[in-house]
């Protein structure tokens, strides 16, 4: 695994190919869009997915937080599917949050999909600044300020010798960082469409995920 | 002839008929109360022998208005309706009194509701609309006086997943209807038994014997007989010279793609503007039934078609098929042919019209099998799991059912016959609650167990959700294509493509649809808007699965007629020539054995293995390949795969060849290569749709799909790391192991390989191996690297295009 540094204002991001991001300064680890209980979401509805998706993004987190031993954990928004969501947790997930809440100080920030939390080890928040590096659930299309966001899921397309090869991916410019959903059953926006690119008029850079390096296009992607 | 009563018997005289000698022995076989399996070539009046018994009864007695006397199923709902007003006319001229309705995806509300209060004598579906039927709480009720099912075109529906659901709810409508029989109604097919295995034990096989043999001759270009490709473009004129000469013709091509090519191009020759029309699988529906009506008034001289064609409503004007490109099958040609054929006596009339040379041999090797009366194809495969859980969900929606029952009632069919109880219950449970290894679901089950062992539907919603997404056709994203109309309005809709050739268009960009010459102006939402005309050079949509690989059976012939110059007289003078050169620079590949050239050139070198097991296999096949060639130190670069052959091309000089296609390929690689390709997990996502893991309609909620589903390749990763065995994970395999990778051709190839191979290393490229090596520029070629590797490539070839020109020496 090796991460991308990026400078950031007065911070130095370290990109993650698992799709979080390090504020080394702040010693704060961010991801964005868990979507815990999508898998039991569905099943109310009558869609039986394989229940295994908290577990296995509980576990990618955990992996995440030994690696980069952070002073605090942000989710950022969107963290569960619905507004019920957190009441599903099965009790040996609501465990491993636990584990992770006693190594570190946890921040939700809240999301258009879980506006709702409580019952969660940690604040809950509706956005948190980090110095002069806002985070928020959803970027603001004024943004004045440094800022970190999720809620769109970006991927991105990269189109060579004859194959479409698509991933989840950062994308960035100047004061703007989006990241991709963390989440085991998320899916995701091309950065092209419209309301990514909106949030990017100059364009920017987009880093595509994969198995452990990142890989960086310029956006808007051709 | 005393089994026909008077009145049918005059009306027969009338119609200048007599009764046929299968007719006959489908009224005694119904009289006795067999199951019926009538294999029948097209114009041998099979449709009148599988309902006569019925009409017969219903004029009768007082039958007719007891319920539904009488069902048809057939794959197509234009083929119901077409023999809807057939059956009318015998009904009325006799003055029988008897109702005949259909019922299909196109029936209104209202009537369906009439239908299920006042059920018509005799009703005409299709397999989806049966089982939406079956899965009512009335069905019970609605089907107890049923007394005969009529299945249409059997070796059509035997094999495929619409084949497996029909025969599902045959299994169950025997239990509900205890006086029924089944008459199946085939073409000839090359394997019978299966057919009638389909219908299940104790039928009846009644066979009309072959009509007239068919006519075939070849038909060549003016020039010479092009070394690749597979449009048949350069016969363009020769065609349209023939369809000058007959009243009207069917022009069968093998894809869409090349429907479209080959309609631009016999229309670029044709000066007296003879109305030839165009039709295949993903115009509009109107726009099909326009060319359909069209020919059925004999207003065109020709249709440019596809398999969209193959099937369905018999036009009496056809007097001429042509085939452009390889037929690819003996029993899917004579099926085409048959679409000429209207009178059992007469002979139909065909053409071949070879788009390369080695075509030339596959039409050759066609037109020999047909001569001796062979016919080939793979038996059916084992009915689907996937699809035994949309039918164990419906099953439960029109009541409750008990798992011993079922299990007794589903194996009481072909396709189920050697289902296991293990994956029978595995299906179950998967249905009931998701079938997962961690028990989390106990909550949102789908299904319930009484204190009796009945199984019930846990509630409203799912029957609701189930009864919305009954079916097992699962098509790729498709965007439909519609003509900017006025303010901003859509105009008329042309059909549909698929989302990934729009994906890769910009505004501007031209291509060709439904015969015109479009330009891309927008994607809107999920509308693809259009207008006509447009410069440069136009694109052709092609679509997954579009291009079917040659049988094994004509595989074997070709192998043969090379291996024996004797008949290669008959061959065009630049095929015997090619021939001929080849015997002279290397060897011919013989009927047992596998030939493998190789050769340098240009500073690489290529490996050609002459196999012959169609496209399909030869992809896998080459994926395989390069893998060991990779490990073996010959720097493969990559591969590109015929009907014919493989070839792949290194940095290195492979030997070792023996080694190199030994068995042990389809260990660990295959494994490992299959769970990670697209084609997996594109079969999964079929599955997961078919058995109700993901639904492709929500009750209530107007909400994009996007929105409510989850990517069915997330659902299967997740699924591959933690659960393997999870049945849909087996039902994937199951089907993926088919047609589209081909393991079990590979497997008789390797076989072959053992025994004998011949290996040849040449000097220079060998006459027989130049059409391959003309593909290689056209077709994507498919190299080792992984994603992350060509995305690694990419990023570095922007970075160095990118980069300040400072830096460049």
């Amino acid at each position: 695994m090796t991460a991308t540094r990026v400078p950031f204002h007065d911070e130095i991001l370290l990109l993650d190919p698992s799709g979080a991001v390090f504020l080394s300064a702040a010693r704060m680890l961010v991801v964005a869009d868990l979507h815990f209980e999508k898998s039991s979401s569905a099943a109310l509805q009558g869609s039986l997915l394989p229940p295994y998706d908290t577990r296995i993004t509980l576990l990618k987190l955990q992996r995440v937080v030994n690696l980069y031993q952070p002073m605090s954990l942000v989710f950022l928004g969107d963290s569960f599917h619905d507004r019920t969501g957190h009441n599903r947790l099965h009790t040996a997930d609501f465990a491993l949050l636990r584990k992770l809440a006693a190594k570190t100080r946890i921040i939700w920030v809240t999301g258009n999909h879980d506006p709702d939390l409580d019952s969660l080890p940690g604040e809950i928040v509706p956005c948190w600044q980090e110095g002069n590096i806002c985070l928020r659930h959803e970027a603001q299309i004024i943004n004045s300020h440094y800022e970190i966001s999720g809620h769109f899921h970006p991927k991105a397309s990269i189109m060579t010798r004859g194959k479409r090869i698509t991933r989840p991916c950062f994308a960035m410019h100047n004061k703007r960082l989006m990241l991709p959903a963390f989440g085991t059953y998320t899916g995701g926006l091309d950065v092209n469409a419209a309301g990514i690119a909106s949030l990017f008029p100059a364009g920017g850079q987009v880093f595509l995920l994969g198995k452990d390096r990142l890989f960086r296009f310029a956006m808007p992607i051709v | 002839m005393d089994i026909l009563p008077p009145l049918f018997a005059d009306w027969f005289a009338a119609q200048g008929w007599q009764l046929r000698a299968h007719q006959q022995a489908m009224l005694e076989a119904a009289a006795s109360g067999d199951n019926t399996l009538l294999i029948a070539p097209t114009g041998g009046g099979k449709t009148l022998a599988g309902f006569l018994p019925s009409l017969i009864q219903l004029a009768d007695t007082s039958s007719s208005g007891q319920g539904l006397h009488t069902l048809y199923v057939s794959p197509l709902k234009a083929l119901a309706t077409d023999i809807a007003r057939n059956l009318v006319a015998p009904i009325e001229a006799m003055q029988l009194g008897i109702t005949v309705e259909t019922r299909t995806g196109d029936t209104s509300a209202t009537r369906r509701a009439r239908q299920r209060q006042r059920p018509p004598d005799i009703m005409l579906t299709t397999p989806e609309s049966l089982a939406l039927l079956l899965a009512s709480e009335e069905s019970a009720a609605f089907f107890k006086n049923l007394r005969c099912v009529v299945v249409d075109e059997i070796h059509a529906l035997a094999g495929t997943k619409r084949g497996d659901q029909l025969a599902l709810c045959l299994s169950h409508l025997a239990s509900l209807a205890n006086l029924m029989r089944k008459t199946g109604l085939s073409a000839t097919v090359a394997h019978p038994q299966a057919m009638l295995d389909y219908l299940g034990p104790n039928t009846k096989l009644i066979n009309a014997g072959g009509g007239a043999p068919p006519e075939i001759r070849l038909l060549l270009p003016a020039q010479r007989i092009p070394w690749a490709g597979h449009m048949g473009l350069a016969a363009a004129e020769t065609v349209l010279a023939k369809i000058s000469q007959a009243r009207m013709s069917i022009v069968f091509v093998n894809t869409r793609a090349q429907a479209e090519l080959m309609f631009q191009n016999i229309w670029k020759h044709n000066t007296n503007t003879l109305p030839i029309g165009l039709h295949h699988g993903s115009l509009d529906i109107t726009q099909r039934r326009r060319v359909e009506a069209a020919m059925g008034r004999g207003d065109l001289r020709a249709v440019i078609a596809t398999s969209s064609l193959d099937l369905g409503i018999d036009w009496g004007g056809v007097d001429q098929v042509i085939q452009i490109g390889a037929p690819k099958g003996v029993s899917r040609l004579l099926q085409r042919i048959g679409r000429a054929n209207h009178r059992l006596d007469e002979a139909s009339q065909a053409m071949l019209v070879p788009a390369n040379r080695f075509e030339v041999l596959e039409c050759e090797a066609a037109m020999a099998a047909v001569q001796e009366h062979t016919l080939d194809g793979d038996p059916p495969r084992p009915g689907g799991l996937d699809v035994l859980a949309q039918h164990l969900m419906g099953l439960a929606c029109a009541g409750p059912f008990h798992p011993d029952v079922v299990f007794a009632e589903v194996t009481s069919v072909g396709p189920y016959a050697d289902l296991s109880r293990r994956d029978f219950d595995d299906v179950l449970m998967f249905v009931e609650n998701g079938g997962y290894a961690l028990a989390a679901y106990e909550r949102y089950r789908k299904l319930f167990r009484d204190s009796e062992g009945l199984v019930w539907a846990a509630n409203d919603m799912v029957v609701r959700q189930h009864k919305m997404n009954i079916g097992t056709i699962v098509e790729a994203s498709k965007l439909k294509i519609r003509l900017a109309g006025r303010r901003a309005a859509f105009g008329p809709a042309l059909g549909e493509v698929e989302e990934y050739f729009i994906n890769n268009l910009t505004p501007g960009d031209t291509f060709i649809f439904a015969g015109r010459l479009l330009v891309f102006l927008r994607l809107r939402d999920t509308v693809v808007e259009v207008a006509e005309g447009g410069k440069g050079d136009p694109k052709v949509p092609a679509y997954q699965g579009g291009r079917m690989p040659m049988t094994t059976h004509l595989a074997s012939r070709v192998r043969t007629m090379l291996h024996d110059p004797s008949c290669w007289t008959s061959l065009p003078d630049d095929v015997q020539e090619w021939l001929h050169l080849q015997k002279q620079r290397s060897v011919m590949p013989g009927p047992d054995d596998l030939l493998v050239e190789t050769f340098p050139r240009h500073g690489r070198w290529y490996l050609v293995a002459y196999c012959f097991e169609g496209r399909n296999a030869h992809q896998t096949l080459g994926m395989l390949l390069t893998k060991r060639m990779e490990r073996f130190g010959f720097r493969p670069l990559g591969f590109v795969a015929t009907d014919y052959v493989l070839a792949i091309w290194s940095l290195q000089e492979p030997d070792n060849i023996a080694q190199l296609f030994s068995q042990d390929m389809l260990g660990d690689d295959l494994e490992e290569w299959l769970a990670e390709s697209s084609l997996l997990r594109r079969s999964f996502h079929h599955v997961a749709v078919i058995a109700g893991l993901i639904h492709r309609n929500q009750p209530g909620a107007e909400k994009s799909r996007r929105q409510v589903t989850v990517n069915s390749k997330l659902i299967y990763d997740v699924l591959r790391k933690h659960q393997p065995d999870h049945v849909l994970l087996r039902a994937t395999r199951a089907d993926a192991g088919g047609g589209m990778v081909d393991i079990g051709r590979i497997a008789l190839l390797l076989e072959r390989a053992r025994h004998k191979i011949v290996h040849m290393v040449l000097p220079r490229v060998s006459p027989l191996a130049v059409p391959v090596m003309l593909e290689i520029g056209r077709e994507r070629v498919t190299g080792e690297a992984t994603e992350d590797e060509l995305l690694l490539e990419a990023g570095a070839l922007l970075d160095d295009a990118m980069a300040p020109s400072a830096v460049a020496v």
